[in-house]
């Protein structure tokens, strides 16, 4: 089974659309996967999955070296590495509990005045992704 | 002949657009250079996009409850062209080209009995298909990317158009786009967005190679439902970023060009004033010979 070059890292990849967001060798990643976190070492099996709203958490080592939170996305993880493709996504660090707070409140508003189902749906994905952000800000703070 | 004084003005004016004309063209090159990151940097999210999507289709290939987005309707009766545009004219055939393009298509269409819709995108696509397909016009997008085109402008068209889908407004849909190849070269191109088009390699793949392999997580079809309207996004995205690095290209190539004529046509213009000019002293002189002669 081994092949020689077994890959003893994950190549990490955080990709929005405006940009490629980050790019590296790591040894192990956790996503927030739609029906649970999931860590991705090397050599994972091939997996395709929804990620919900949260962190996703970047290990050199043992250590946390970055935590970065994801409005939602998707991951493409195969032995070599894991992709991530997100629409929203920044450093844990540079969340900011207020504006979050602020876009929940603005989330529910709208979600009260609208009728139409696919405002709905994304009025209430917009509140899951203001509550993730609390939730994850609150957990930077502490 | 034109007096000195007229060809002094015109040689004053002529000036003035060229020095209007040079100055567009450094700040189209200039812009030109952002947007033509802006395109570059798109890729990747829609690179890995389109392979995840051909991985999931592939998956989902022969199913009967495919979604719509992705397997169409079985029925192409009413076809959506997003026609996108600059708002802004002054750039060379960007604008009429697409223009052209897509009425040559419409032309196609309606010839094979289909119903066409149009949704601009840019007001120039607007003002030159409204005299002929005025009534086809069913929306008009102005002011797309003004300062900047930014991902979220083209996902609220890209709402706009899924909502029009899930009102049973149109069958398929179709943009229309300048694709940037290089300063001089854009490259009319249009894009099927809906159904999805299947890269062809994937297909001839078969469904042993890779979906078989793929662990999905919650489901295909959750995954689909949630992608599928991104990579309308990003295809939109993908495209509005190509025409506006076209756009600036294709300005920058014009000014150029009209820069240089500006030039030609001072350098004519000088020489004739220098012309004009001479003949009149040498007239003003045999005047005054010939009437001291006289004396």
């Amino acid at each position: 089974m081994a092949d020689g070059n077994r890959p003893d890292k994950v190549a990490f990849e955080l990709v929005a659309p405006e940009r490629v967001l980050a790019s590296e060798l790591v040894d192990m990643v956790v996503c927030p996967g739609a029906d649970g976190d999931f860590g991705v070492l090397p050599e994972h099996s091939l997996l395709m999955s929804l990620l919900r709203p949260g962190v996703i958490e970047v290990y050199q080592g043992s250590q946390v070296t970055a935590r970065i939170f994801v409005a939602g996305g998707f991951a493409e993880v195969n032995p070599q590495g894991c992709t991530v493709l997100a629409e929203e996504a920044m450093p844990v660090a540079e969340l900011d509990a207020a504006r979050a707070r602020q876009r929940l409140q603005d989330a529910k508003d709208e979600l009260g005045e609208t009728k139409e189902e696919l405002d709905r749906a994304r009025c209430e994905r917009e509140i899951a992704i203001a509550e993730a952000m609390l939730a994850a800000s609150g957990a930077a703070a502490a | 002949m034109a007096s000195l004084k007229e060809l002094r003005g015109r040689i004053a004016s002529v000036k003035q657009t060229q020095k209007i004309t040079s100055a567009m063209k450094l700040v189209a090159a200039s812009k030109l250079k952002r947007a033509q990151e802006q395109a570059e940097a798109a890729r990747p999210f829609a690179e890995r996009m389109a392979n995840m999507l051909t991985n999931l289709a592939i998956g989902m290939a022969g199913a009967e409850n495919a979604p719509p987005l992705l397997a169409g309707r079985g029925q192409q009766q009413v076809v959506l062209m997003i026609v996108a545009t600059a708002d802004r004219g002054l750039c060379g055939g960007f604008n009429s080209s697409i223009v052209r393009g897509a009425k040559r298509r419409i032309a196609e269409l309606l010839a094979a009995g289909k119903q066409v819709k149009i949704l601009c995108v840019g007001r120039k696509g607007r003002d030159q298909l409204r005299r002929e397909y005025g009534s086809l016009i069913v929306e008009t997008m102005e002011g797309v990317g003004r300062t900047r085109l930014t991902y979220g402008e083209a996902l609220a068209i890209a709402r706009r158009v899924e909502r029009m889908f899930e009102a049973g407004e149109f069958d398929r849909c179709e943009i229309v786009y300048n694709r940037f190849k290089s300063a001089i070269t854009q490259i009319l191109t249009f894009h099927q967005l809906i159904p999805v088009e299947v890269p062809a390699a994937a297909e001839a793949a078969g469904p042993a190679e890779a979906a078989a392999v793929y662990e999905f997580e919650p489901d295909e079809e959750s995954i689909l439902k949630e992608l599928l309207p991104r990579n309308l996004a990003v295809q939109i995205y993908g495209a509005l970023t190509e025409n506006a690095a076209s756009e600036q290209g294709a300005r920058m190539t014009a000014m150029d060009s009209a820069t240089r004529n500006a030039g030609d046509m001072i350098h004519r213009l000088t020489l004739t004033y220098n012309r004009t000019r001479q003949a009149q002293i040498t007239r003003e002189l045999i005047e005054i010979i010939s009437g001291a002669e006289a004396l």
